[in-house]
């Protein structure tokens, strides 16, 4: 596969703010690509230079073949873009949006298809500031898919969705990758970026700190994992004081988490055996596999909340 | 071609969905126009040149739709466009933003119209308007303040964050200027609105020439 987008060097900032730092990475034709990091780690900076939206202060870009700097219209008439800020006047129609968009491209798909892929058939006469929120983001999902896009960009599509309406996006996106287009996405949600992303970036503070398949880089980690357990009154600290240096301890009242390498052993055994040794009882335990989260944290030393 | 048709005819329709701006265009002026001309009727007047008050007020309602539509309309619709960031969206297609703009300009302007064609409806049917003037030379007054208050409207639209300081430029329409204190009259002078009313008032009186010499100035600084 070839890589479809090719980024060298790029760097952004905006007065003395350093927003992009110096960034390069390729996507390849047909993958879901994520960037992922906190809040103002570079990603819409990032994404909004590839769209040409943003001129870059210094690196070279390359999407489809061409400097979006210098072909925007080329790019604007091939990608689908969905911007993190954007709108429709509140009492345009859905069908009404549809129709006028689909005006602007050579060769538009048939709206008429996606409102009916998109569920959002019964919504064809809704005003655009009556939809609820995943029904705007299925909307604006819609309008970037109208110029039949071989490259579709979505700046952070389902921040302040709820999960229902975030897994029923999730969907849509899985379809529009198999119908063969390539998608860049960004996300500072680690369990998005999990879940859909074939290759992520992970940035923080304009710089990528990881990048690689979400499976290779748990992997990496060294076989973390994370075991959660309910202790009756709490933690003696004793035991707190006598848990091996490798491992991470949050407590929550009487909610325990522990994190650490499994070695030979698996660490749910080790933290069984701990706590059997010093006659603890213990209810509710639970392993999880490490996530992206726990990469961010490893790499940053921060923790990444929403 | 096919873009601008179909995007004219979108805002149109958006045009008609906000109520009050088609409220303020089509439908106030003749509420001003009947509440007026009941209290007033539309004899002959000696301060007025021997027309009546409807006679001079109409070209003074016209001037305020023209006021609605090119200040405050257009600037409250442009503004709204460029913060909830449909400007942007637009941005990220092929399509020329002027699209956009253009759309805008053309039904502001056949909203104005229209809204100028009923008041010249309702007073030649209830007050039996009396018009000396060419009616070409009217239109094109009118098309010319239209398209000025636009262009002063984007102006507008551009520099100011919200759009409603931009009502304040719209007052001092309504009434015949010989009504108003000498004072207010002079404070007039400066308003641009005033020289909309001339012009009418003069091309709807078959005098366009006495009165346009304040309006072209208006018109040159705006499409400058």
């Amino acid at each position: 596969m070839s890589p479809i987008v090719k980024v060298d060097g790029l760097h952004k900032s905006y007065g003395k703010t350093i927003a992009v730092d110096g960034i390069s990475f390729e996507v390849l034709e047909g993958e879901i690509f994520g960037m992922v990091g906190p809040n103002g780690a570079g990603k819409t900076t990032t994404i909004e230079c590839l769209e040409g939206l943003r001129k870059p202060d210094s690196g070279s870009v390359s999407v489809l073949g061409v400097d979006p700097q210098r072909d925007g219209q080329y790019l604007r008439t091939h990608t689908g873009m969905q911007l993190q800020q954007s709108a429709l006047p509140d009492r345009i129609k859905v069908w009404e949006a549809l129709d006028l968009y689909s005006t602007f491209y050579p060769d538009p798909a048939d709206w008429e298809e996606l409102l009916e892929h998109l569920g959002l058939q019964e919504k064809r006469g809704t005003p655009f500031a009556k939809l609820s929120g995943g029904q705007k983001q299925r909307l604006f999902v819609a309008l970037a898919l109208l110029p039949k896009p071989r490259l579709v960009f979505l700046d952070e599509l389902t921040t302040g969705l709820d999960p229902q309406a975030r897994h029923a996006v999730w969907d849509l996106i899985r379809d529009v990758r198999a119908n063969g287009a390539t998608l860049i996405l960004t996300t500072h949600l680690m369990e998005e970026a999990d879940e859909l992303c074939d290759r992520v970036a992970i940035l923080d503070r304009g710089a990528i700190v990881a990048s690689g398949s979400p499976a290779d880089l748990i992997r990496d980690l060294g076989g973390e994992e994370r075991v959660t357990l309910s202790v009756d009154g709490g933690l003696p600290p004793a035991v707190a004081g006598a848990v091996p240096a490798t491992w991470r301890i949050e407590v929550q009242g009487e909610r325990v988490s522990v994190a650490g390498p499994s070695g030979n052993t698996p660490l749910v055994v080790e933290v069984a055996n701990l706590l059997a040794s010093h006659r603890i009882r213990f209810r509710d335990l639970r392993t999880e596999p490490a996530t992206l989260e726990d990469v961010f944290l490893k790499l940053t030393g921060r923790q990444m909340r929403e | 071609m096919r873009t601008l048709s179909k995007m004219t005819w979108v805002e149109a329709k958006l045009f008609l969905r906000e109520p009050m701006g088609a409220f303020f265009t089509l439908a106030f002026p003749l509420m001003l126009l009947f509440l007026f001309g009941g209290i007033y009727g539309n004899k002959p007047v000696e301060a007025f040149g021997g027309y009546g008050t409807i006679d001079v007020s109409i070209p003074s309602y016209t001037a305020m739709i023209i006021a609605t539509t090119g200040l405050v309309g257009l600037t409250i619709t442009m503004s709204t466009y460029r913060e909830n960031g449909i400007l942007r969206r637009l941005r990220t297609t092929p399509i020329n933003p002027l699209y956009i703009l253009t759309a805008q300009v053309i039904v502001l302007l056949l909203a104005a119209a229209l809204g100028m064609v009923l008041l010249i409806i309702a007073g030649k049917l209830v007050y039996s308007l009396r018009f000396d003037g060419n009616a070409l030379s009217f239109a094109a007054g009118f098309v010319l303040c239209g398209v000025s208050f636009m262009a002063f409207g984007f102006i507008l639209a551009g520099l100011m964050p919200t759009a409603r300081t931009a009502q304040i430029v719209a007052l001092g329409a309504g009434y015949p200027r010989e009504l108003l204190p000498e004072n207010i009259r002079k404070f007039a002078n400066y308003l641009p609105l005033t020289y909309v009313v001339n012009l009418l008032r003069g091309s709807g009186s078959g005098n366009p020439g006495a009165c346009t010499r304040g309006t072209s100035r208006f018109c040159w600084a705006c499409w400058c």
